[in-house]
């Protein structure tokens, strides 16, 4: 497949790596520095030019092209040159937008703009957070075949009953599979003896009631119904989970210091307690009971911000803390330091566009640990390895760490075993790691 | 040294293991001339044996790192060694022939590696002292013509085309390989631009033996038989010069000189622009500025030349064995493409002796071996698009003269350029010729110090030639001589030259940096 990238940020270099092992890939920027330093990091061709431009588009052959993502920091540019493309082809068109209100407008007029694609960054930033919210001590939750499967991954907090077990015994789970381990930077894929210790990050796959429970198990003294919920920053993101959470029937408190902003929201926010105040100001968190809430969730418009208040609200004694993160490669800093689970906007945006271009089989993929491995659902087809055969016998022949996490046949779930035999039309969720999942891909 | 190994911070061991991977490859490029020793039944063991050594080598530089990670610094140092290494790899054949009891200058490990390195860069200035099919096999004189072609379009391009572990840090390694300020590339894949690069090649290659051989058996050549045909299109192409005639083009009728000449011309262009036009866009190759330029600059001097020669300006006597070009317009005006076309592109092809030529004509081709061909040709020296920006840029200096306010981008075929890549260039040009300078002194010198005398402007020629990878100057080094009257540490020199002239200095020079290996 031939797709054309505006834009080589954050996102659209991610996407870029992502796609480059197995399609044609070229990557459209205004910055030439940018596009240099693409030349010799990625195999794509990058060139230096304005997405919106007819031209550009024109050296990017666009007639050519099959899939079309716009996904600049400007989200007027990525409308305008998803319009463009359409105007001159018939492509494929992914547009990154900021704003809900395009998001919104988008999906009532049932997709104009000639955008076919839309993912709004805050809006998925939101979802992100709500999930993680769900699940105790989870970086990173996602649901599969149609909310059948959830796929999870968990820090093992000091002190947890799971640490010093082996894996054999912690897996009391019927309907629950250990996928992988983290443990220093390196992946492995656990078996029945790996012991578990604290730190280790865990990927799990099974279903949700059987996920939740190990969630439980791995922080007994946390309750799983969180209500005191505080959101710092009533920015875009902090702004749509609160209407998330309004809609799961919580009702949040939202602080911003912004009088005007303050106002404005209140008024739009029907269920949320907004407060005027400067979220630094130790005198007004200890008023309003700020460090008695379960989760204290930092949406501010800036990084630094985001990890003042979170290690704040720590050292207040909230139980959890959740910041935004605008920069990846500060994402494991935050966690290192001490903040619960720190979400990367563009990470999610990244993932929400890879699931969208990965084969046809592939209906769902989520990036685990910024892109070092994925899960992935697959509906399996008369031509895959796996089909009519026990998965110990189909998964020797696959390449690299590959891990069968669930099955789900007519919408009921199996659990995976040795002997389990995959028949087609089933949907499979797998971990493997990112270098192999191509080549996975193509095989299953 | 442990203390200074844990200081170094390149991974030599990936950039070795690499260089051993090519090698091991390019064994399979001895297998040509075993076939054609097989079938003329002289060389055989020669080639077998090398083929062995190579694989041997290849495959025990190869376990040094069996996973190699390439980063900036690796695919320097990488880049540099294949080179050496190619060379050292290529000069087997020459030795182990006269190990075997071939009676040659080759048979000695100085002259055979400057034969080497003379033929992977393209160079074409040589030290083989009797060139005839008397003195050495079929088989070694079509190795000799080999080498030019691999080395041609790039060791680098075609093991970027071929193994698939070099396609994350490809356009690094191609950047340091290719000639001229920067690659283009043609596709999203980089293995699959050095592909096209390749076939355009090789497609050109091939139309220039089926012509040639074409002529022959139309009886227009009678010397181009296959043997011929097929050699000369291996050192056209890639801008070489070898030829296993001693007379060079001169061996050769009007007919398949003038054949000769568009091919040369090709070999001189951006082979980038030959895809646009393969994908049906000529204009990307009439409209580009460098093509321009170069067609220009081919013009200018063939019209300065033909002129001398014509009126008899140009040559004073003619040698023997070439008719009288004194007011002779087809004579004339052959004579002056030739030699232009040959030398601007740095193939260095002679289709008669240009020593007899005169003062004015000479210096001009000398000034010539300075231009060298288009920025992803094959061609050597410092480049039409180098020539072109430095052009632009000081013609900008004049306008910002008296217009200090004036902001005015230079600008390469409409676009504008980056001042980094402006000051690059002026950097690499400066650099060369410096490189030239020094060069011309150790030449003379080393000379004088064997009582070998040799005037400047020889010396002049023999470094112009050898750093633009031309083949050959003028006077003891012209077109019809040799290399070989040199002491040996000047030919070691010369191979130096050689090396870092084909990657254009600096990829080589940055390895003798301390802060390449430290910080």
């Amino acid at each position: 497949m031939r797709v054309i990238i505006i834009g080589a940020g954050q996102v659209g270099s991610s996407i870029a790596a992502s796609l480059a092992p197995t399609h044609d890939v070229i990557v459209i920027d205004a910055d030439g520095d940018r596009v240099d330093s693409l030349t010799y990091s990625i195999d794509v061709l990058p060139i230096e030019g304005d997405g919106t431009s007819l031209s550009t588009l024109r050296e990017a052959n666009i007639a050519a092209a099959d899939l079309f993502i716009a996904c600049t920091d400007d989200d007027e540019t990525n409308i305008v040159s998803c319009s463009t493309a359409r105007a001159i082809s018939d492509v494929f068109t992914v547009a990154r937008v900021k704003r809900e209100t395009y998001h919104q407008t988008w999906t009532e007029t049932g997709g104009s703009f000639g955008v076919d694609f839309m993912v709004c960054t805050n809006l998925l930033a939101a979802e992100t957070i709500v999930r993680i919210i769900g699940l105790p001590a989870a970086h990173d939750v996602d649901v599969f075949a149609g909310g059948q499967v959830m796929m999870a991954e968990f820090c093992v907090p000091d002190g947890s009953p799971l640490a010093g077990q082996t894996v054999a015994s912690a897996d009391t789970f019927e309907e629950l599979t250990f996928a992988a381990l983290f443990r220093d930077d390196s992946i492995s894929v656990p078996t029945g003896r790996t012991v578990i210790e604290e730190g280790d990050d865990l990927v799990v796959i099974g279903s949700p009631e059987s996920t939740h429970a190990l969630a439980g198990g791995l922080t007994p003294e946390q309750s799983s119904h969180q209500e005191d919920i505080v959101i710092i920053g009533g920015s875009q993101a902090g702004v749509q989970t609160a209407k998330l959470l309004q809609e799961r029937g919580r009702r949040p408190r939202l602080i911003e210091h912004d009088h005007d902003r303050a106002r404005e929201l209140a008024e739009a926010l029907t269920a949320t307690t907004v407060m005027e105040s400067d979220a630094m100001d130790r005198e007004f968190l200890n008023r309003e009971h700020v460090d008695e809430a379960d989760v204290v969730i930092s949406a501010l418009e800036s990084d630094e911000k985001n990890l003042l208040a979170t290690l704040l609200a720590d050292r207040i004694g909230v139980d959890r803390t959740i910041a935004l993160v605008e920069a990846a490669e500060f994402t494991d800093l935050f966690e290192a330091v001490g903040v619960g689970a720190a979400v990367n906007p563009r990470d999610a945006t990244a993932e929400e566009i890879i699931r969208f271009t990965h084969g046809n089989d592939t209906e769902n993929v989520s990036l685990i640990e910024h892109g070092s491995a994925e899960v992935l659902e697959i509906e399996v087809d008369a031509d895959s390895i796996l089909t009519d055969r026990p998965i110990r016998e189909s998964t020797e022949e696959l390449p690299g760490k590959v891990v069968i996490g669930a099955v789900t046949r007519d919408g009921s779930f199996i659990t995976p075993r040795g002997d389990t035999t995959i028949r087609v039309g089933d949907h499979v969720v797998l971990f493997a790691e990112t270098s192999d999942v191509a080549a996975v891909a193509e095989a299953v | 040294m442990n203390w200074h190994r844990s200081q170094l911070r390149v991974d030599w061991r990936a950039s070795v293991g690499l260089v051993g991977t090519v090698i091991k490859y390019l064994s399979v490029a001895f297998l040509l001339p075993l076939v054609v020793g097989l079938y003329y039944g002289a060389d055989v063991l020669t080639f077998f044996a090398s083929m062995v050594i190579a694989v041997a080598v290849g495959s025990l530089l190869e376990r040094l790192d069996p996973d190699p990670d390439l980063g900036a610094r690796e695919g320097f140092l990488m880049v540099a060694l294949t080179w050496l290494a190619v060379a050292t790899i290529g000069m087997l054949p020459y030795l182990i022939a006269g190990l075997l009891g071939t009676e040659s200058t080759l048979a000695r490990p100085e002259n055979a590696l400057f034969e080497s390195m003379s033929g992977f860069t393209t160079t074409g200035a040589t030290v083989m002292g009797a060139i005839d099919l008397q003195h050495h096999s079929h088989a070694i004189m079509l190795w000799r013509q080999l080498t030019q072609w691999l080395g041609g379009m790039g060791i680098i391009v075609l093991a970027v085309a071929i193994l698939p572990e070099l396609s994350v840090g490809g356009a690094q390694l191609m950047d340091a390989e290719a000639p001229g300020p920067g690659i283009q590339k043609l596709t999203p894949r980089i293995a699959e631009t050095a592909r096209v690069l390749w076939i355009a090649y090789i497609g050109f290659t091939v139309l220039e033996m089926l012509l040639l051989y074409g002529l022959h058996l139309a009886g227009m050549a009678p010397n181009m038989h296959l043997f011929n045909a097929v050699a000369h299109p291996l050192t056209t192409m890639p801008t070489g010069g070898f030829s296993p005639e001693s007379q060079s083009i001169q061996a050769f009728s009007a007919a398949v000189q003038w054949v000769i000449i568009p091919f040369m011309v090709a070999a001189g262009t951006n082979f980038a622009l030959f895809w646009h036009v393969i994908n049906g866009e000529p204009r990307r190759l009439i409209e580009d500025t460098e093509f321009r330029a170069y067609v220009g600059i081919i013009g200018v001097l063939i019209a300065l030349v033909a002129g001398h020669l014509f009126v008899g300006l140009g040559a004073s006597e003619v040698p023997a064995g070439v008719a009288p070009i004194n007011g002779q317009i087809e004579d004339s005006v052959r004579h002056a493409t030739f030699q232009v076309v040959s030398i601007i592109t740095t193939t260095g092809y002679a289709n008669m002796d240009f020593n007899a030529w005169t003062a004015p004509t000479k210096y001009l081709l000398l000034f010539a071996m300075f231009i060298g061909g288009s920025a992803g040709s094959t061609g050597g020296a410092i480049k039409i698009a180098r020539w072109v920006v430095i052009l632009k840029s000081l013609k900008r200096e004049l306008f910002t003269t008296v217009h200090p306010e004036a902001v005015s981008p230079v600008r390469l075929g409409g676009k504008p350029l980056d001042e980094r890549a402006v000051r690059g260039i002026y950097a690499f040009t400066l650099l060369y010729l410096v490189f030239f300078f020094i060069a011309v002194v150790i030449i003379v010198a080393d000379a004088w110090r064997v009582g070998h005398y040799i005037s400047a402007f020889e010396a002049m020629s023999a470094v112009a030639a050898t750093l633009g990878n031309v083949g050959p100057g003028f006077g003891a080094v012209g077109p019809m001589n040799n290399y070989l009257s040199f002491p040996v540490t000047s030919k070691l020199f010369m191979v130096f030259l050689m090396w870092v002239g084909r990657l254009e200095i600096l990829p080589v020079l940055v390895l003798l940096t301390p802060a390449y290996w430290r910080t």
